[in-house]
């Protein structure tokens, strides 16, 4: 009996890897770290307001990146983006009410969807989310401000953890850079605005930038490919950020990856565009829809 | 992607929905803050909600001006958040005439505090350079935080407790006619506290003393040594001052026993309350930290143990500043409310309202945002009280940190230096320089009235508290004895401030003046359960509460309309239970207790 061409290209195929390898895919690691981070940062420091808003934030984050996928990319989506979103609008934002998470959360999903060139999407979600309340919604919200344990070695163990996946995940350099410019720059704002050195350090120490930095800044989906444009988005983000800080905005690094994340993705498109027009004469494909 | 250009469309109109939300809920905010009345006559507060406030200090002979400290000037950069405590109110009948007198602190170095002797014609005169309790802000002192006053030697006169940033005082009052400030009480040189209250703790008729420190003991504020004395977390501090729990011996000394009963906390304490929560028939102690989680001490007959955090009361940490107690269902039992940070885009702790939940272990449930209390601003003082005598504890929450600037803020540096580390936040040298600008000033006051049915609703504007004083410390009494709670306001750097309280008539209400025999003469502790027209509410006398501040001692109950007193039953601290019946409204009633 002759099997159908699809399976005689499926057996073809490497075999499936094993379940317990499956659920080891890198893209499990993102999630897993930012729920262990959750979960010991409250039940050592109570850092969550309650649980349920950030549950309501992933449920409204994955509910609405099914129906989308579903609706719009014909297909279940991985759940993986959906929840880091969705966890990280319940970390990140805070409100007495429970209806800002649960718009936050679709609402970062939907810019997925609805902000997209060339099939793929500009803004980083949560970052687009946060930032929408932050600005349109500011008697109802304000953003992260707890800690977790600001002792000199929660931070270390923070830092190193941190490190050690955006290694992995081959983003540690869009981190490193930002952290040296945030430095760099942070000189250079004490110079202008007379203030101590270390208050102007002082933020990057706390649990909002751990946050920012090791997850909202790397997203690959929003970042840059090539290693020479994630640096330079780094240090364009840590300059406008500091041109925001000078102008006393408490959530500088969040809009400032709202203002230079998507026009870096623009040109890093334009710019591929063009170079695969000059290297080939024939119509380029589109690129598959990213999610 | 699917579904092409229709497609399209119908996921960007839900976008641009979804960005349109906040501002139909701002809208719908706005249309519900709109539907409160603004401002408005004292005879349309009346009309609408039983009653309406008219300050009256001038007309009451009462103009005095908080000062505020000023401390090293190493501190010079941050002066206004580190000087920005002192003011404070508490009521006292020091002279036993039966009318409520008013003692204020003054926070400069030089400057004095005031008592307030009630005239009983409306107007007060300062008698605090006449009594001896003027002038206790000297050089190398330190200076007043606050006041409690309780009898701790039974004699039937109020003694006074001064609370500084310094030494210590116990003034004991020499039957009305003034008061010698005692020496040799056993107190310690030093602390920097902010909050203290009288608490008989174990039960044997004689007033205990427990004082929450702020700022290590070690810390002289006028003379540092180093720049090094702030909280080293803005969640978890663990460097302020100690707790001291003083134990009255009875022969005019106390004992610091703290450590003994188990009280041991290095929190930033800014206020606290005791009371019976658990029912043991002894006082526990609730402490409100500043930079950190709350406390709750349960008493196990006279030893103490730490539930905050499997009461529930203690596990998410804010910027606790105010304690206060209060039965607000009519259930019997206490609701606890502590003030927090909220500003607006910045910062949203939201206050605290810890309502007991049913069951045999004592658990409370934060209902602060279901009741409507939640968000105040720059919170502190706060108290219950039966405002328009509808039957229903209200809630007065005073609010504002420091007024300076109308256009600067500092928020944007207070963020920056808040959240970060602890070698960075402990040391005040990091922290950028104020200059002259404003941190959550210039705030409006809130006057939630119960609604019974499990609501508040603010009524500030519109019974006349329209202030925007730096409010402090708040307390609550029956200033001319006509069955109307009134407030006084301490504001830092600013006026105190008399609302004088005119209820509509129709709503009757009765007021309980408690004196103990077996326990301590100030009846601190003991408990009147009063019980009409089916309802029953709960109060405790207490030596202490809200934000550095004591309400009358008097217990005032509202009783709405045409109420039917069925009993009045009190538990003395002593354990003994007095039942009274035949009770009228609309009446003052003296209780003695039972020998």
């Amino acid at each position: 009996m002759t099997q159908p061409a699809a399976s005689v290209a499926n057996s073809a195929a490497p075999p499936r890897p094993a379940l317990w390898k499956r659920l080891l895919d890198s893209r499990f690691t993102p999630p897993f770290f930012i729920t262990l981070i959750l979960l010991i940062g409250n039940l050592s420091f109570g850092i969550l307001e309650s649980y349920q808003k950030t549950l309501l934030a992933i449920v409204a984050a994955m509910v609405t990146e099914m129906a989308l996928g579903r609706i719009f990319l014909g297909k279940w989506p991985h759940p993986a983006s959906a929840y880091i979103t969705g966890i990280s609008v319940g970390i990140l934002l805070r409100s007495p009410a429970y209806w800002p998470y649960a718009l936050c959360a679709a609402l970062s999903i939907t810019s997925k969807y609805a902000l997209r060139v060339k099939g793929r999407h500009i803004c980083n979600p949560s970052n687009f989310g946060i930032c929408a309340l932050l600005f349109l919604a500011s008697e109802s919200v304000a953003g992260l401000s707890i800690q977790w344990g600001n002792n000199m070695v929660s931070l270390i163990v923070i830092w190193v953890l941190g490190a050690t996946i955006l290694w992995r995940a081959k983003r540690f350099l869009t981190t490193a850079t930002y952290v040296i410019s945030f430095f760099l720059l942070a000189l250079l704002r004490a110079h202008i605005t007379g203030d101590p050195w270390l208050s102007e350090v002082s933020p990057i120490t706390g649990p909002e930038y751990q946050l920012f930095m090791f997850f909202m800044i790397t997203d690959p989906k929003t970042t840059l490919r090539s290693w020479k444009g994630q640096v330079a988005v780094a240090i364009a983000v840590a300059v406008v950020e500091m041109l925001l800080r000078l102008d006393q905005s408490i959530y500088a690094p969040l809009y400032a990856l709202f203002l230079v994340g998507p026009p870096a993705l623009l040109l890093e498109m334009f710019f591929d565009g063009r170079r695969r027009r000059k290297a080939s004469p024939l119509p380029t494909l589109r690129p598959e829809l990213a999610q | 992607m699917r579904h092409g250009w229709l497609g399209r469309v119908i996921l960007w109109i839900i976008f641009l929905a979804m960005l349109a939300t906040p501002a139909v809920m701002r809208r719908r905010a706005a249309k519900a803050a709109a539907a409160e009345a603004r401002g408005g006559s004292c005879q349309s507060a009346l009309a609408r909600y039983g009653f309406c406030f008219t300050e009256v200090s001038q007309q009451a002979g009462i103009h005095f001006v908080h000062q505020a400290p000023v401390l090293d000037a190493k501190l010079a950069n941050i002066m206004p958040e580190v000087a920005s405590m002192g003011a404070s109110v508490s009521i006292v009948d020091f002279d036993r005439d039966g009318w409520p007198d008013i003692y204020v602190t003054n926070s400069a170095t030089g400057s004095k505090n005031h008592l307030y002797r009630n005239n009983h014609d409306g107007t007060f005169t300062d008698v605090a350079e006449q009594m001896g309790v003027a002038d206790v802000n000297q050089p190398g002192t330190g200076v007043s935080m606050g006041a409690v006053w309780g009898d701790y030697d039974n004699d039937g006169y109020e003694d006074l407790f001064l609370i500084k940033w310094g030494r210590p005082e116990l003034f004991h009052n020499d039957q009305g006619r003034g008061f010698t400030r005692v020496t040799d009480a056993g107190l310690p040189q030093w602390i920097n506290a902010n909050t203290a209250t009288w608490l008989d703790y174990d039960g044997d008729g004689k007033l205990d003393l427990f004082v929450g420190g702020y700022y290590p003991e070690d810390v002289d504020l006028w003379h540092l040594q180093n720049t090094r004395m702030m909280p080293n977390s803005f969640e978890y501090a663990n460097n302020g001052g100690r707790k001291y729990l003083f134990h009255n011996l009875g022969n005019g000394h106390f004992e610091e026993v703290s450590a003994k009963v188990g009280i041991k906390s290095r929190r930033w304490a800014l206020a606290c309350a005791a009371a019976d929560l658990e029912g043991s028939g002894y006082p526990d102690l609730f402490v409100a930290n500043d930079y950190g989680v709350s406390e709750l001490y349960i008493n196990d007959h006279g030893h103490f143990h730490e539930a905050g955090e499997q009461t529930g009361v203690g596990f998410a940490p804010k910027s606790g500043m105010n304690a206060a107690f209060g039965d607000i269902f009519n259930q019997g039992r206490y609701a606890i409310y502590v003030s927090n940070i909220s500003e607006e885009g910045v910062l949203i702790q939201g206050n605290n309202l810890w309502v007991p939940q049913d069951g045999k272990t004592l658990h409370y449930e934060n209902l602060a945002r279901d009741l409507g209390v939640e968000l105040g601003g720059w919170s502190f003082g706060a108290q219950f009280g039966d405002l328009n005598n509808d039957g229903t504890l209200d809630l007065y929450l005073e609010n504002g940190y420091i007024s300076l600037s109308k256009t600067q803020s500092y928020w944007y540096d207070f963020s920056k230096v808040a959240g970060g580390n602890s070698s960075i936040i402990s040391d005040a040298a990091h922290w950028p320089a104020f200059d002259g600008r404003s941190l959550s000033g210039y705030q409006e006051k809130k006057v939630w009235i119960n609604d019974g049915a499990g609501k508040f609703n603010d009524v500030a504007q519109a019974v006349g508290v329209t202030d925007r004083y730096d409010g402090r410390s708040v307390a609550l009494a029956d200033l001319w004895n006509t069955g109307a709670l009134d407030a006084v306001v301490a504001n830092q750097r600013g006026p105190l401030l008399i609302y004088k309280n005119t209820v509509a008539p129709g709503n009757a209400w009765i007021e309980f003046a408690l004196e103990g025999t077996k326990s301590n003469r100030s009846a601190i502790g003991a408990q009147v359960t009063l019980y009409w027209n089916g309802q029953q509410q709960v109060q405790s006398v207490m030596g202490g509460s809200g934000f550095a501040s004591e309400n009358d001692r008097r217990l005032h109950f509202g009783l709405g309309k045409n109420p039917k007193i069925e009993k009045a039953v009190i538990r003395w601290p002593s354990g003994a239970v007095q039942t009274l019946e035949n009770l009228t409204p609309d009446r003052f009633v003296t209780v003695k207790e039972p020998q």
